[in-house]
């Protein structure tokens, strides 16, 4: 059964076409819910919450877009509860703008030209970032999500969904390609 | 335009989110630095893409969960309909019962009216 016949059921109450979609996407869902949340534990409370609220909210899913879309947003929204309910987490006490220090500031993945590299680098650097700054630049530049839908289930307006994804990209770059004494001095 | 206002344009171009426009295009066109920059933002977003793709496997037991959760919400739901419609049809029965004392109470007093 295709996804859409299998949501359709499940609005109808298909418990079974529910289950159905549970076992196509929970996987994927885990893995927005881990890079939202940073740890495995938050990462399954928030999978579970997603998914109680998709199956009662699933006569409002209005097919518009897709399953998989909708899921993303409300797991996005139960996320930045989860982290706005005080949730500790060991990065939140970083504020947006501390400045993360590189442990191999001499290293240079470009030139290396590794992208398995840079992609581990890049994973280490987003679960440093921040979980305000790390959710939208996750929402929008790797789940696609358009910056309204993001600033939705975030709860903030678009403006600022805009900023601290700008800021987020700003962090990553600073991150992943530090700026060597010569290029600062020139900045200056 | 200087590279500091490139610098701080270009996290909102790269994607396409913004239009660069005619003055940044031609700093960049220009200048080895921003063009180095514009390049180191592709790759992270290139690199972002890339991680979409990657499986983080959940541990065991997360889908059994998930599934326990949602059937036990399913019940609720059931017992909560269940409960609803017993309402109702109690509510049914005791506005026909109204209905049909208020009809009895009327024929009564018309019958009273008529003897009179």
């Amino acid at each position: 059964m295709e996804q859409a016949e299998l949501v359709a059921a499940a609005a109808a109450g298909d418990s079974r076409a529910f289950e159905e979609l549970v076992r196509q996407t929970y996987t994927d869902v885990y893995g927005l819910a881990y890079r939202l949340t940073g740890n495995e534990e938050d990462a399954r409370d928030v999978v579970q919450e997603a998914y109680l609220r998709a199956y009662k909210g699933l006569n409002r899913f209005r097919g518009d877009a897709q399953f998989s879309t909708w899921l993303y947003r409300i797991t996005a929204n139960c996320a930045s509860t989860a982290l706005t309910r005080g949730k500790k987490h060991r990065h939140e006490e970083l504020g947006e703008d501390t400045p993360l220090a590189d442990a191999r500031p001499d290293y240079d993945p470009e030139a290396a030209g590794d992208a398995e590299l840079l992609r581990t680098r890049l994973n280490a650097a987003l679960e440093e970032l921040p979980p305000r700054l790390r959710a939208v630049v996750v929402l929008r530049d790797m789940y696609d999500l358009p910056h309204q839908a993001i600033a939705d289930e975030l709860g903030i307006s678009e403006a600022a969904a805009k900023v601290r994804l700008h800021r987020a990209r700003r962090r990553l770059r600073e991150r992943l390609f530090p700026k060597s004494d010569e290029e600062t001095a020139h900045a200056v | 335009m200087q590279c500091d206002d490139v610098a701080r344009a270009l996290p909102e171009i790269i994607d396409g989110g913004a239009t660069a426009d005619l003055a940044l295009r031609r700093h960049v066109d220009q200048c080895l630095r921003c063009q180095a920059e514009l390049a180191q933002y592709r790759k992270i977003l290139r690199a972002m893409h890339q991680l979409r793709t990657e499986v983080l496997e959940p541990a065991p037991g997360l889908l059994a969960d998930i599934l326990a959760k949602v059937e036990e919400a399913g019940e609720r739901r059931a017992v909560r309909s269940l409960l609803t419609k017993r309402r109702m049809a109690y509510a049914g029965a005791i506005a026909a019962t109204a209905a049909a004392g208020a009809a009895g109470a009327v024929v009564y007093g018309r019958r009273r009216l008529r003897t009179a």
